[in-house]
């Protein structure tokens, strides 16, 4: 103990010597309290600059009629209009509910597999740990990636998934177009979802299934408690919890979902697919009208922050456990 | 020994209900909830005009309350 606090006073000296006297004489005169400013410093101004200035700029953009492609029109305060507006279009409207109809099976569908995968996962049999990497894999993939080659598996010429259906089914492949029918796209970006964010709700509910203790179990099992019982009173409970701390992430980037959404179907066909993000980007960059589209922006962010809040107060539950 | 007694939770005066973290927590989280429900229900459009504003409230409100003592 003592040896090792002796080599570390050793190397404290040494660091002490290598530090040039200047700097050594400035850093002196600074109190504690400086110093630790002086390193969160930089953090700080980065967030402002990318953070912060841009969401006052997109606040203040609200209450305008500002158009990014006019720059040099004069630009007008229009108060709350902007809001009472989009507040009251049917259409943007419809693009909320659009937005909740793609969070709600999208959610549903990744968190009953991930946890029953993740339940399976955590029998620890033979090989589960590959297993476990190959599950994983599509959370990897970037959604760039992942929308583009789904376009390719859903052609109903060539694409794989269509064959699959029709092995399973005997539907004809190319008589029904996954992208291009009213009816089956929302399900095609679901599914894409599901595919690639079903291992992110696995690897948070399996963390959930280890941090049950093994000794709850074997009394379990001393009161001769049914496997079923056990699952509906042990682990089900004790894993709830992180099954919402799933449930709450998933739903915040959702809310988000731009990406997959646009690289599938652009928000087609027609605007059945049209999410919130879609009909911002469609007013901020295809209509110009940069005012209303950063009120529409500021709606969707206080929806994103209500949510991000009761995440926080969650995840302190889970904490405190 | 009686400075010890006074200074336990128990013989504290308790703060009043508004003032107090836990419950204003859920009170807010429910204001949250509903406004949530409220923005993205397909049933009326006068529930969705007011959403944005009870989102907001309760946002804001619990950016407050979680600044309470427990």
């Amino acid at each position: 103990m003592d040896n090792d606090t002796g080599m570390i006073d050793r190397a404290a000296t040494v660091a002490a010597r290598a530090t040039p006297p200047r700097l050594v004489r400035r850093v002196r005169g600074l109190s504690d309290k400086a110093i630790a400013w002086l390193f969160i410093a930089p953090t700080m101004i980065l967030l402002l600059v990318i953070n912060i200035f841009p969401l006052i700029w997109t606040i203040q953009l609200s209450f305008t009629n500002y158009r990014a492609n006019r720059p040099n029109a004069e630009v007008v305060n229009v108060g709350l209009r902007n809001y009472e507006r989009l507040l009251t279009d049917p259409d943007v409207w419809i693009a909320m509910q659009t937005t909740a109809q793609f969070v709600f099976w999208s959610i549903l569908l990744q968190t009953v597999i991930g946890f029953s995968l993740a339940y399976l996962i955590d029998r620890k049999f033979r090989g589960h740990a590959f297993w476990t990497t190959v599950i994983l894999i599509p959370m990897m993939l970037s959604p760039a990636v992942v929308g583009n080659f789904w376009r390719f598996l859903y052609q109903p010429q060539i694409g794989l998934f269509n064959y699959i259906v029709s092995f399973f089914t005997g539907v004809e492949p190319s008589s029904f177009e996954m992208l291009g029918s009213v009816s089956l796209a929302p399900w095609s970006i679901v599914i894409v979802d599901t595919w690639m964010w079903t291992p992110y709700v696995m690897l948070i509910c399996l963390a959930g299934l280890r941090s049950i203790p093994d000794y709850i179990y074997e009394a379990a099992e001393v009161d001769r408690a049914s496997p079923w019982r056990q699952f509906w009173s042990i682990t089900v409970p004790m894993a709830l919890p992180f099954i919402m701390l799933a449930v709450l992430f998933r739903g915040i980037e959702n809310f988000k979902m731009f990406d997959m959404v646009n690289l599938l179907t652009g928000g087609g066909p027609g605007s059945i697919t049209e999410v919130a993000s879609i009909t911002l980007k469609r007013q901020a960059f295809e209509a110009w009208r940069t005012g209303p589209s950063s009120a529409f922006a500021i709606i969707l962010f206080v929806a994103v922050f209500g949510l991000a809040n009761i995440y926080v107060k969650a995840l302190n539950r889970v904490k405190q456990r | 020994m009686t400075n010890t007694q006074t200074n336990t939770p128990d013989t504290l005066p308790k703060r009043p209900i508004y003032m107090r973290r836990g419950p204003m927590e859920n009170l807010a989280t429910a204001i949250i909830g509903l406004g949530f429900l409220m923005m993205f229900q397909p049933f009326v459009l006068a529930l969705y005009t007011w959403s944005f504003i009870t989102l907001l409230a309760g946002t804001v409100m619990f950016i407050i309350v979680s600044k309470f003592p427990e």
